[in-house]
């Protein structure tokens, strides 16, 4: 081949690339063949949307952290961060910045080094407290000796979220029972927003049948009348053609949802079942995620509609079914036959109220106090991962309505006992009740004394463990 | 101008003034000093009210209609600790100017990371507390900035300090008094460079 043609065929062939690599950096919003690697398990859904967290140069550590704001900024003020940047701006922390530079997120929070990630996302050795905290034994004797690399492994301590680990909440729950006298989680949101809402209507009950007898148009209308929307009269058009001069819209988007349910909207883009339409990608598909799920369901997509029939608003369905449907792991798999689940289906047969069975959706997504027109209501929130992980998040607003502090701390512990989704008593113990009531009563409990020891202990409130 | 870029002029006027018989036009600025005696002045005045007319009146020492508590947010009438209140100040400030920074301190601290970690802020602290009613200025350099040092006594105002922290498992002392140091309050400057 003639030399001129080789050079010819070379150009052709850069520029073919440089075209299609130019096209994909500049038009595109993603961006497959410039991911420098692997994103981790919370950012992974978005990690070839770049822009989401380089939203300036690539360098500017100050722009990406506040995109790390943007995003995680409202929930750590929520769950009171015990280590904001606040911590670590003033002077006279400055020599321990030169260890970890903990005014920016990415310090600990790598990404795109998934050969150097531990749990939560985390970068640093695990040991990373040592830093600050290497004389703790001197405060706290009962700690000497304990390994760093415990402190946040072991159910005790979290980096940031400590809500149910601090040493008075732990006092005011200790000798509470496995199973409190009167378990019940709250329920009344709905009903009670309609209420300040002025809409004279109630929740859709899933327990009510609805009949239907054929499949055309009048089912839609006979699912209709029965929810929650066709009792508050939110008609067809609500939905379908919220805007006067718009054409007919067959399937509404989340956005439409949130036109009213705005809160919920929120929780559903800020966790992984809605993070892609936040950033304005395609929907989330069973298939694009890293954890198991059925093979039948891997095509579908991810919206409001995907769990909330959209003309039955079934919450029934909703709060396990929606979630079997596509999960696929051991811990969804062992649902059915657990104690948990035995409350479900007494519920479903009539023999238990709600409030006192326990779904998939009473560990995910909790029904938990909310502001609406300034008065606290009862929402479900939902951004499922927003107590998933470190999991004593779940702790105050879900396990504590049920259970007593020390039996839940010691569940969480178990990985075991998740896999089994809790079928069993747990099999690890976790002492931070027993050291902070050994604080309290220093030589008349050690750490270690076990519950019977305890002064004052109330064995008779003990229940028993499933 | 800025408040950095006053305070280094105040800080070259200062040293100037020391060489004598310069014909450069004088310079203007607020000393050092003066801005940190200014800022503790509006800050004990506020820290002192918030405990006497809240804590101390509406607290268990007074009327008990409220409970001071470190996780007020856990408890229904409750209210933050003094420390608290002073420690939210000083984290609101951080977060709309680095021109300078103040932490309360004591070398009793209830939680230890309130106890005073560099040479200065020990140095400071221990002047106050052994010289009841003076303050103390000096220099220090942490990480690569070189800082204007003040530490001012904070005083035990009411009997909500005192009883506080002399029935608190985590305090090292028990014999507090009223009109005691009990700690300091650091506040720093960043010199600029050159």
């Amino acid at each position: 081949m003639a030399k001129s043609a080789v050079w010819f065929l070379w150009v052709l062939a850069s520029l073919a690339l440089a075209s299609v690599l130019g096209y994909e950096l500049l038009a595109q919003p993603q961006k497959p063949h410039f991911l420098p690697g692997e994103s981790t398990v919370g950012h992974y859904q978005i990690e070839l949307s770049c822009g989401t967290c380089h939203t300036e140069s690539f360098s500017d550590r100050e722009a990406i952290q506040a995109a790390c704001m943007d995003c995680h900024g409202d929930e750590l003020k929520a769950v009171r961060d015990s280590h904001p940047k606040s911590k670590f701006t003033d002077p006279r922390n400055a020599n321990r910045l030169a260890n970890i530079d903990a005014r920016y997120c990415a310090a600990c929070h790598t990404e795109h080094a998934l050969e150097i990630t531990n749990d939560m996302g985390v970068t640093q050795p695990k040991d990373f407290c040592l830093h600050c905290h290497q004389d703790i034994a001197e405060d706290r004797p009962s700690h000497e000796g304990m390994a760093f690399d415990t402190c946040a492994s072991s159910g005790c301590h979290n980096y940031h979220d400590n809500q149910a680990l601090y040493e008075d909440f732990l006092l005011a729950h200790a000798h509470e029972p496995d199973l409190l006298s009167e378990p019940g989680m709250p329920t009344d949101g709905l009903a009670r927003m309609m209420a300040l809402a002025g809409i004279e209507a109630q929740p859709f009950d899933g327990r009510k049948p609805v009949e239907v007898d054929s499949d055309t148009w009048q089912d839609v209308h006979a699912e209709w009348s029965a929810s929650a929307h066709g009792e508050a009269n939110v008609g067809c058009q609500n939905c379908h053609q919220p805007e006067d001069n718009a054409s007919w819209n067959n399937h509404p988007d989340t956005s439409v949802c949130g036109t009213c349910h705005q809160q919920e909207q929120a929780g559903f883009l800020a966790g992984k079942h809605g993070m892609r339409l936040a950033q304005e990608l395609s929907a989330m598909t069973p298939r694009q995620a890293r954890q198991p799920m059925k093979e039948s369901a891997a095509h579908r997509e991810l919206t409001c509609n995907s769990c909330h029939a959209p003309h039955r608003q079934d919450t029934v369905a909703a709060a396990v079914d929606a979630c079997v449907g596509c999960h696929d792991d051991e811990h969804t798999l062992a649902f059915e036959g657990s104690p948990h689940h035995q409350t479900w289906t007494d519920f479903l047969a009539g023999g238990r109220p709600r409030e006192q069975a326990v779904s998939c959706a009473s560990c995910h997504l909790p029904r938990l106090e909310s502001q609406y027109q300034g008065e606290a209501v009862i929402l479900v929130q939902h951004n499922q991962n927003a107590t998933l992980r470190p999991n004593e998040k779940m702790v105050r607003g879900t396990c504590l309505n049920c259970h007593g502090l020390e039996f839940s701390l010691d569940a969480l512990a178990s990985p075991e006992l998740i896999r089994s989704n809790f079928s069993g008593p747990p099999e690890h113990h976790v002492p931070s009740i027993d050291m902070a009531l050994a604080r309290e009563n220093p030589g008349v409990i050690q750490p270690g004394t076990t519950q019977e020891q305890l002064p004052n202990s109330d064995k008779t409130q003990k229940g028993e463990r499933p | 101008m800025t408040k950095k870029t006053l305070i280094g002029a105040a800080l070259t006027a200062t040293l100037l003034s020391g060489c004598g018989g310069s014909d450069e036009p004088k310079q203007v600025g607020i000393a050092p000093a003066v801005f940190t005696d200014s800022l503790f002045a509006v800050m004990n005045s506020d820290r002192t009210n918030y405990t006497k007319l809240i804590v101390q009146r509406l607290g268990p020492n007074g009327v008990d209609a409220i409970k001071p508590l470190e996780h007020w947010q856990d408890a229904s009438n409750s209210a933050p600790l003094p420390a608290q209140m002073f420690r939210y100040g000083a984290e609101g400030v951080a977060e709309v100017t680095d021109n300078f920074s103040y932490s309360l301190q004591s070398l009793w601290p209830v939680n230890k990371q309130n106890a005073p970690k560099t040479d200065l802020e020990k140095e400071g602290l221990q002047y106050i507390a052994d010289n009841p009613g003076e303050k103390f200025y000096g220099e220090e350099t942490l990480g690569d900035t070189t800082y204007f040092t003040a530490v001012y006594p904070d005083v035990a105002v009411s009997p909500a300090c005192t009883s506080c922290h002399n029935d608190h498992k985590d305090s090292p002392r028990s014999d507090f008094k009223i009109g005691e140091v009990m700690g300091g309050v650091v506040i720093r400057l960043p010199i600029p460079k050159g």
